[in-house]
């Protein structure tokens, strides 16, 4: 049956209408559900920097577990001023929107941890590139900002079994321990290093073999980051 | 003309050819292993169960649901712009499939990632949409697409379950390999995570189901 041009293009368009409204619809009612999901996943990640076995603990209690152990929050600039003093708002920083800016004006989140041993923790936020897509994680360290207390890692399209590893105990846990300064008081960030890191090495942990360019993308990724954090690192430091 | 209309009228929900609708993608019809649909998907969302099933869950509802509509519509669809009308209700509907996972079950959709998505282009849809929905009543058209979905995702299942279980020693999560074979000496086969092998296990399903029905079987 052949229609007419009016016809086809009457229906397209009730058609789009319909369609645009009812996933406008959709869209607006799980909103609000879907962004708590999204928060509830940074307190675990943040808690998980921490070392703080988020895995199996239920959904519902990781708001509680966070303000329990994540006692305040600041975001300084580059210079290591601080610029918002109020934890709430310092949540809501995304890293991604604020590397996009000039080095003077990005406000770059630091959350700070009282840990069950009464040792304080300070985690900062990290962000960069793997091999396929972002890779974003959080380092925390200890109160001498130097020593790494944990990291935590995520990908979003790693290949499995190869760079999507950075995720796993293997390879984080040699992270802790591990100094970022050097002996010299020169920034020396953490080098994942193809073929192993010699165990003395107090900068180096071992790169996951055959995900060598997402190995190198989270090396980039701490260096970076802590690279503009360095002013806030070295000043507290030296404290 | 109106006896015609009495006899259809008269035609139960589960009449055998309807009950044939959704038998047929199990074995004979099955959209991966004879038809070799939606290989890509299959591939990709078979490393643990728990995905594959959420996998297979949302492709049964669009597919069940997208030839219901085009089904109801097929008498006003303009043949000139079919493909098109056809791809937004498919997309429609996987939009909201999409939304609704990241809501209710975000850490699935998480890894299903665009996988969900790429349901708009999985060929089983639009092959079912073109070969049966564009033709049929409505009710009989949900029963191919709900079938067609199901064949689909049996198969998903059945590879997701020898990749988990012998690639990770584990099923839907819980370990099933228990520590002393570790302990011996036994390894989780790092092979079985890879998308080649996912082909290869898919590969011998076929085998199998072709080897056990002579109606598969090329002369």
């Amino acid at each position: 049956m052949q229609h007419s041009n009016k016809y086809i293009l009457g229906y397209s368009i009730i058609m789009v209408v319909i369609v645009a409204v009812s996933l406008t619809i959709i869209a607006v009612q799980l909103k609000p559900r879907q962004d708590e999901n999204i928060r509830i996943e940074k307190m675990q990640n943040i808690l998980s920097s921490v070392n703080i076995a988020v895995a199996e603990i239920p959904k519902n209690e990781i708001g509680t577990l966070y303000k329990k152990y994540i006692v305040s929050a600041v975001a300084v600039n580059n210079k290591g001023e601080d610029k918002i003093t109020d934890p709430a708002q310092v949540f809501k920083i995304e890293l991604v929107n604020e590397l996009k800016k000039p080095g003077e004006e990005q406000m770059l989140p630091v959350f700070i941890a009282k840990l069950d041993n009464g040792d304080t923790a300070y985690v900062l936020p990290l962000r960069g590139k793997g091999l396929w897509g972002p890779v974003w994680g959080y380092i925390s360290l200890k109160g001498d900002f130097n020593t790494v207390y944990g990291v935590m890692f995520d990908h979003k399209g790693e290949t499995p079994g190869l760079g999507a590893e950075i995720g796993q105990d293997f390879f984080v846990n040699p992270f802790k321990g591990k100094t970022i300064f050097g002996k010299d008081g020169k920034f020396t960030s953490i080098q994942i290093i193809k073929g192993g890191a010699a165990d003395d090495n107090p900068h180096g942990v071992d790169a996951i073999s055959g995900g060598t360019i997402t190995s190198k993308g989270v090396e980039k990724m701490i260096f970076d980051n802590l690279g503009s954090y360095q002013a806030y690192l070295q000043s507290h430091k030296n404290h | 003309m109106s006896e015609k209309l009495k006899k259809v009228e008269k035609e139960p929900m589960f009449s055998s050819k309807v009950l044939k609708l959704l038998k047929n993608p199990f074995n004979l019809e099955n959209p991966i292993t004879v038809q070799v649909l939606g290989i890509c998907s299959a591939l990709a969302v078979t490393v643990q169960m728990k995905p594959a099933i959420v996998m297979a869950l949302s492709v049964t509802i669009v597919t069940a649901f997208s030839n219901l509509i085009i089904s109801s519509l097929r008498n006003t669809i303009p043949s000139r712009i079919r493909i098109i009308v056809q791809l937004v209700v498919v997309a429609a509907l996987v939009i909201i499939v999409d939304q609704i996972l990241k809501a209710y079950v975000y850490d699935v959709s998480k890894k299903l990632s665009v996988f969900v998505g790429l349901i708009i282009t999985n060929c089983i849809l639009m092959g079912r949409l073109e070969a049966y929905a564009m033709g049929n009543k409505p009710w009989p058209s949900f029963v191919d697409g709900f079938g067609n979905g199901l064949g689909y995702g049996l198969i998903l299942v059945i590879v997701a379950f020898f990749r988990e279980s012998l690639g990770s020693g584990k099923i839907l999560g819980a370990k099933i390999i228990p520590q002393f074979m570790y302990d011996i000496g036994y390894m989780d086969n790092g092979l079985m995570i890879l998308p080649p092998m996912a082909l290869i296990t898919i590969g011998i399903i076929i085998w199998v189901q072709r080897s056990k029905t002579p109606e598969l079987q090329e002369k």
